[in-house]
């Protein structure tokens, strides 16, 4: 350890490590940077992380300078600024400053950090170096603009070291140094986004974002994404005071949070382009089947319909398929209706056959972001895995009813066999956020909120539990499925006891060992691992 | 002086050639010495002959030598620096194309004291014909088993890879260089660590000027002592100087360290042509800043250079009489270093090209008095505030060259004078 001073406060830190890692550990201080990425190697070309070190006759830049013992550091002493300043100048020489054109205005770190070290008089006064590439995609996902960039090459070292697809290169020399992919490719990895989020200026901006809103306008909830069992921790970033833009559109797009243990700063593409579920194809109405046709209907009518059905329904002759798509809290409440109270046999929740792509970094192949928790909660030595039994069970008129969570068993199984199961099931309760043919055909149909519009948690492939926040109000009729769920009980007789996902999750860490000594609080943003017997 | 010691062979007829070599003593020193001394004593007597490195930085060799680590599992790595760019040198090439032999003694010998067993010799990419011979050199030495294995029975090994540069003037800063030989793109690295420890593919490597390693054969022939009385205090040996611009007898002059400037011009290169004043030197290349005529009373070594405000650097002493306009000067020292930064750091990589701007402004008429204010403030903010000092190097003919020619400069911006600077020079990019 070594004991060092920043800004006239003694902080002890790791031996040998660096000033700006130093600085961002013990202080408050956003020190100025463009090329330091503390996942990438350290390049060291941007030399705006200029500080005064004593003893040392220049400033020095922080990102490559390590900590010695009894280190005196200034960040913002009249030296350590002027240099931040002068350095600043420099990168803003050439740049178009074509902010209000430019997406990445209101996140832009030349716009930031010259609020807070520039505000020179500007001195440059000639011409600026016109570059060939403005405004050009480069791949599905991102657009490049070669004047705005400012050669930090962030986006080359995530390439080479990151996906290792050495995606890009700088191209020519001083001046006209230009950042470019190689001649002939394209930028199209699984990870391609994250260089929109790594770049700090509006050099490398996102295809699927750029100018839907302007960033101040944004909303944003911490989140986790649902695309697969790895549970990235995100940003849900929401269109927040402007209800009338792109009506019906409400999430804007979803960015990586940082979890060191779970995706660093990282997300794949997949997971990032794949929030457009939440405002498409949704359920906005509550339906019942009336006269043949489903008909909308309240939730009152809706509830009790189903609490009838459920009171009358034989425990033998119905089945009920969760899903790994639905929170710790959502499972453990349907584990409380349908295997405690009402005493169901039939319990599954795995649709198999859906695995798709993984790699070594991020991505999982089950594209669930609950099955681990799915697991846990519903107790498998009582219920079954897969559902694919239950299927068949259904097909060969086994079954009375079927209640059916978020499972489209059309697309799963195919329509002759959907249409078999469904003349043989009498009858078929829906719960779900998704239109689909298997919703159109239940007796009842729920719809509920995805998990953008609730608490929660999910347990990620590796057994962490992480807290979801709500983003957005659920969309249309749509409720959160624990309180659906906990409506039922209440017909079904059951005292009333929820009124937060947080109080279903004490009472499933009460219950439920591999939970246990867990609340949302000390989940926090990190996350917490079950506890294996 | 008496006798030249590096430039002995310039004028030999085939001194390049191996046979000829040979007869004027090539390899003898190395034979001798792989076969009687341990590594550690060449490198004692490389320091204690104060040889400093010749490249431009004057560092002591054999310190450098000195911080290679103890007992490595790495292998190590010598790499001769022979990509001279520097604006007004032209010494370097004197030794690749006539008397290449010296140069690969000299690697035979310092690959010995350094414990390595590869050798790269990094030409210029320009240099055409030094490469060619050179290559012919490295050849003929295979030939003989001075190269290759178990040199003159020692159980000692060397091979020498002679690779060219594809032109860029970084690639003679030292980290760039051994980027550009991995494959890479020429940009510094960043310092530490320091190539004595993290070097060459990951490798402990010591990068060392062509004429530095011409100097090891005759240090050890002749004795440390010997070697370092040739030059002044801390500065042993002779230079090439490479003496141009307004001189009636331009060309490489081989001198002891320490040579006043002023005999060197009025003496050694036959004073200045055609009987005109003097009116400005450049003692070290480009880089080096300018002396004005009444400050030519200064010795050429290291350090009195140094004291003097400017820097031996690469010995190329650009000379220049009173016709030389100090606007054009700077015009073709700022586009030489808007042209050749390599564009990694922000402040040199828009401070090169921005200074190039309002210079071609000036001198194509169009400056105004605060554009001199404006080219200082530029040229303070880049110095000291980048990873390799390229862009100290480009800041000092700005600084100097305004402050010691200022009314120069004012008389030329206050009667606008108008020099079209010619487009292919103005953006020669």
């Amino acid at each position: 350890m070594a004991t060092i001073t920043i800004d006239g406060k003694q902080v002890t830190v790791k031996d040998g490590i660096t000033i700006i890692e130093a600085i961002d550990q013990a202080t408050q201080t956003d020190l100025p940077r463009y090329c330091y990425h503390p996942g990438l190697s350290i390049a060291g070309n941007c030399r705006i992380c200029q500080v005064e070190v004593e003893k040392m006759p220049r400033t020095v830049i922080a990102c490559n300078t390590r900590v010695a013992e009894g280190m005196v550091i200034h960040t913002q002493s009249a030296k350590a600024k002027e240099s931040q300043q002068v350095v600043l100048e420099f990168l803003l020489a050439n740049h178009p400053l074509d902010c209000p054109v430019c997406d990445q205005a209101g996140e832009c770190k030349l716009q930031d950090y010259y609020m807070e070290y520039g505000l020179y008089d500007p001195k440059f006064n000639d011409e600026k170096v016109k570059k060939k590439k403005k405004a050009v995609p480069i791949g599905p996902t991102i657009l490049l603009d070669q004047e705005r960039c400012i050669l930090c090459t962030r986006c080359v070292r995530f390439g080479d070291e990151i996906t290792k697809t050495n995606d890009f290169g700088v191209f020519n020399r001083g001046d006209h140094s230009e950042l470019d992919i190689y001649p002939g490719k394209e930028l199209n990895n699984k990870y391609s986004g994250n260089v929109a989020d790594i770049c700090p200026v509006g050099a490398l901006t996102d295809r699927d974002f750029r100018f839907k809103m302007r960033v101040w306008y944004l909303g944003s909830a911490d989140s986790v994404c649902t695309g697969c069992s790895r549970g990235c921790n995100i940003f849900i970033n929401y269109e927040r005071s402007r209800p009338y833009h792109l009506e019906k559109e409400r999430v804007m797009r979803l960015k990586p949070r940082e979890n060191q243990e779970v995706n660093r700063w990282w997300m794949c593409d997949d997971g990032r382009y794949g929030y457009k579920f939440i405002d498409t194809n949704r359920a906005l109405e509550v339906r019942i089947l009336d006269g043949g046709v489903q008909q909308k209907t309240d939730w009152k009518t809706a509830l009790e319909k189903t609490a009838a059905l459920l009171k009358k329904a034989d425990p033998a002759r119905w089945a009920v398929l969760v899903s790994p798509q639905y929170s710790n809290e959502d499972l453990y409440l349907a584990q409380k209706l349908f295997a405690h109270k009402l005493k169901w046999k039939n319990i599954a929740f795995y649709a198999p056959g859906q695995e798709g792509f993984e790699d070594d970094f991020l991505i999982k192949k089950d594209k669930n972001p609950n099955t681990a928790g799915a697991a846990q909660v519903l107790n498998l030595s009582q219920v079954a895995h897969d559902i694919t039994p239950l299927v068949e069970k259904a097909k060969r008129g086994e079954l009375d009813g079927l209640f059916v969570f978020g499972h489209d068993l059309v697309k799963l199984y195919g329509i002759d066999a959907f249409r078999q199961l469904r003349s043989k099931v009498k009858t078929l309760v829906y719960e779900g956020w998704s239109l689909n043919l298997t919703a159109d055909a239940a007796d009842v149909f729920l719809p509920s909120a995805t998990h953008a519009e609730k608490e929660g948690t999910f347990t990620n492939f590796e057994g962490r539990v992480q807290r979801f926040r709500k983003a957005l109000e659920p969309a249309g009729a749509s409720r959160a499925t624990w309180e659906i769920l906990q409506d039922l009980a209440v017909l079904l007789g059951e005292a009333r006891k929820y009124d937060r996902a947080e109080f279903v999750f004490e009472d499933l860490a009460k219950e439920n060992e591999a939970f246990s000594g867990m609340d949302y609080k000390k989940i926090g943003m990190g996350g917490l691992c079950l506890r294996t017997s | 002086m008496t006798e030249p010691i590096l430039s002995r062979n310039f004028n030999i007829a085939d001194a390049w050639k191996l046979g000829v070599a040979e007869s004027r003593g090539a390899y003898a020193t190395a034979k001798k010495v792989l076969g009687s001394m341990k590594p550690d004593e060449v490198t004692h007597a490389v320091l204690t002959a104060n040889l400093r490195g010749l490249g431009g930085a004057g560092f002591p060799t054999g310190k450098k030598w000195q911080f290679l680590p103890k007992d490595g599992k790495k292998p190590v790595y010598l790499v001769v620096n022979a990509d001279e760019g520097e604006p007004g040198t032209f010494k370097d090439r004197y030794i690749l194309e006539r008397d290449p032999h010296q140069l690969i003694e000299g690697m035979i010998l310092a690959a010995f004291a350094i414990r390595s067993r590869k050798a790269y010799i990094y030409i210029r990419g320009e240099y055409v014909e030094p490469f060619r011979r050179t290559q012919v050199a490295v050849d003929e030495a295979y030939a003989k088993n001075y190269l290759g294995k178990n040199l003159f029975g020692s159980g000692v090994d060397l091979d020498i890879v002679v690779h060219r540069g594809a032109g860029a003037y970084i690639c003679g800063e030292e980290t760039a260089l051994l980027n550009s030989l991995e494959g890479q793109r020429g940009y510094p690295r960043l310092k530490p660590p320091f190539p004595a420890l993290v070097g060459l593919f990951g490798c402990p490597t010591i990068v060392n000027n062509v004429e530095t390693l011409a100097c090891v054969p005759h240090i050890l022939k002749n004795g440390a002592e010997w070697f370092a009385k040739l030059g002044s205090t801390g500065n042993g040996g002779t230079h090439l100087f490479s003496l141009s611009g307004h001189v009636n007898k331009p060309g490489v002059y081989e001198l002891p360290m320490g040579t006043p400037l002023r005999k060197m011009i009025e003496v050694h290169a036959g004073g200045v042509r055609g009987g005109k004043k003097l009116k400005a030197v450049i003692p070290g290349g480009i880089s080096a800043k300018i002396l004005t005529a009444a400050e030519i009373d200064v010795n050429m070594d290291y350090d009195s250079l140094r004291n003097a405000g400017t820097m031996l650097g690469s010995a190329g002493v650009m000379v220049m009489d009173d016709s030389t306009c100090m606007v054009k000067m700077l015009f073709y020292a700022t586009k030489f270093f808007s042209h050749e930064s390599c564009g990694q750091c922000s402040p040199c990589r828009e401070g090169t090209g921005w200074a190039h701007k309002i210079v071609t402004r000036i001198y194509e008429g169009c400056g105004s008095l605060k554009d001199l204010e404006t080219l200082l403030v530029i040229a303070r903010n880049m110095e000291g505030r980048t990873i390799c000092v390229f862009a100290d190097a480009a800041a000092w003919p700005i600084q100097s060259y305004i402050t010691k020619f200022r009314p120069e400069f004012e008389e030329y911006i206050r009667k606008k004078k108008f020099e079209p600077a010619r487009p292919a020079m103005a953006g020669a990019h």
